[in-house]
């Protein structure tokens, strides 16, 4: 356990890496005692210093989701950060000149129409309190020198959260079979990844409700009308300017945009 | 054509089969063993087999990824010929002696109700001239030692095809958005893989028309009532024995097949 002071200053080093487009060097090079306990107390500072610069929390996600993640960070439980509302992108265009070294990867995320207060949350508890199921493309754009970090540095760094897309074909969970949903994404016409929302976790529901789960244990909860990401179905791709990335989900529609800079 | 090679390089497949041991690909024997002759050699060994009383239930698509052409080296998709002896029923046991290192593959089967005759069969003519669409699992396999093959080994060998199972429930093809049919893929109830119908070069109507098409080549029709796989959605996993698979496909249910413990 580190001091309170250590946490603001190391969460003021990421906001202030991110808002001038400068990488840092992983924390626990410096301070290789930081625990994932210690991570999170850093992401909840860096929450506060965002929400004082007058951002809102648009999202809650998760990461490390899928086996091969899991086990190249050599854990057992995935992760979770938020998501800004500055970093809800509307208008088709990922402004690289904002962002370090971006990543796309393509998830299914969750409207909630009811609370979700674990522990013991579990995977119906989730589709019974979904409103709807929404593509969504998640930007990732670690603020570490090459995307190199231990779990609690990326767990400090918010999760690497950047930027996100939200599609515009929403679905009643009980219309689609959510992990067999079918996802392409392309760059530039080339079919670059692909898979089925069981790539998460099983199943993407139960993403939502392991990050209920975790909540719990610092006494909180997901509330009626969160948006939840629930982690990527395909791996993350590099982005560089000029790239039109487009990605089209079975049953949910497909996004699109470019990269370029504005 | 080298009839004698021909004969002699099918010969040396059915020992493998028939000693339950891989042996050494053709394209060692023979670096200068062209793909045509390979196709020769698949056709030798099914009309052997037809001759025995085996029957003709359709054609299998294989190498429809870009990661296993690139693997092999080649640029196009290749195909072999499904038997009545290689169909394994839906969750049945397919006992382990009856394979040498099998490896299990998630597919999306098409049924056709009319022949499609190439050289211009186009997608839409597939979709048009196919009954059903069902999940199918592909249990292939290999006669060449180690899997030690070169396109113009697995085409001798009939594509590495080795048995079929069918599953879930039959559906119009026009019913589904084929390349974004999602899939999953479980060993023993973990698992192993997912994917989506795109993996298989786009979409896997397009498979068959290749293959309708690429038949033309040797003077065969694709046939009312026949089965075609269409192609792996994802990477093979490797099974062995007393290994259970089962795999989930959007709209489409599910179909398993059962590995016998092998036989001391």
């Amino acid at each position: 356990m580190q001091s309170e002071l250590l946490y603001k200053r190391l969460a003021q080093k990421l906001v202030d890496a991110e808002l001038n487009r400068e990488v840092v060097v992983k924390l626990t090079a410096e301070y290789p005692e930081l625990t994932v306990e210690d991570g999170y107390r850093i992401q909840n500072e860096l929450v506060s210093l965002k929400l004082e610069q007058g951002h809102r929390i648009f999202a809650s996600k998760m990461g490390l989701t899928s086996q091969a993640k899991m086990k190249q960070m050599n854990v057992h439980e995935p992760i979770r950060g938020y998501i800004f509302d500055y970093m809800n992108i509307e208008d088709g265009i990922l402004p690289i000149n904002e962002l370090i070294h971006p990543k796309v990867e393509a998830e299914i995320a969750f409207v909630l129409h009811e609370d979700l207060e674990g522990p013991g949350i579990t995977e119906a508890h989730v589709l019974a309190a979904t409103d709807y199921v929404v593509p969504a493309l998640e930007i990732i754009d670690s603020r570490y020198v090459q995307f190199q970090f231990a779990l609690p540095d990326v767990i400090a760094d918010n999760t690497s959260s950047s930027r996100v897309f939200i599609g515009s074909t929403w679905r009643k969970p009980n219309e689609l079979e959510i992990d067999l949903v079918g996802v392409t994404l392309s760059i530039n016409g080339e079919l670059k990844d692909l898979g089925a929302g069981a790539a998460v976790l099983g199943h993407p529901a139960r993403s939502v409700a392991m990050l209920a789960n975790m909540l719990a244990r610092e006494g909180r909860k997901l509330h009626k009308g969160d948006l939840i990401l629930s982690g990527g179905i395909t791996g993350s791709h590099q982005l560089r300017e000029g790239d039109v990335v487009s990605a089209k989900w079975g049953g949910l529609g497909s996004i699109e945009f470019v990269v370029k800079t504005r | 054509m080298d009839i004698e090679k021909i004969t002699r390089f099918a010969d040396h497949l059915a020992a493998a089969s028939r000693e339950g041991v891989g042996v050494t690909p053709l394209t060692l024997l023979d670096p200068q063993f062209s793909e045509i002759e390979a196709y020769h050699v698949q056709l030798k060994t099914i009309e052997r087999k037809v001759k025995e009383g085996a029957r003709i239930t359709g054609k299998k698509i294989g190498l429809t990824s870009r990661a296993m052409q690139t693997l092999l080296g080649v640029e196009q998709p290749d195909y072999g010929h499904l038997l009545d002896d290689m169909v394994v029923e839906n969750n049945g046991e397919l006992p382990f002696e009856h394979v040498l290192s099998p490896k299990v593959e998630a597919e999306i089967a098409f049924l056709l109700k009319r022949d499609l005759e190439g050289p211009h069969v186009t997608t839409y003519d597939v979709l048009m001239a196919t009954e059903y669409v069902m999940p199918a699992l592909e249990i292939v396999d290999s006669r060449i030692a180690n899997w030690q093959i070169k396109l113009e080994d697995t085409v001798a060998d009939n594509a590495s095809s080795g048995f079929y199972v069918l599953g879930g429930h039959p559906v119009k093809p026009q019913d589904l958005d084929l390349p974004l049919v999602g899939m999953a893929l479980y060993k023993n109830q973990q698992l192993v893989n997912t994917g989506v119908g795109a993996a298989a070069l786009g979409n896997p109507a397009s498979c068959v028309a290749w293959l309708a098409n690429k038949l033309y080549e040797l003077g065969i029709t694709l046939k009312a009532g026949e089965i075609i796989l269409s192609g792996a959605l994802s990477a093979a996993v490797e099974a062995k024995p007393g290994d259970v698979f089962h795999t989930q496909l959007a709209g489409l249910g599910s179909v398993g097949v059962r590995f016998g413990e092998k036989k001391t």
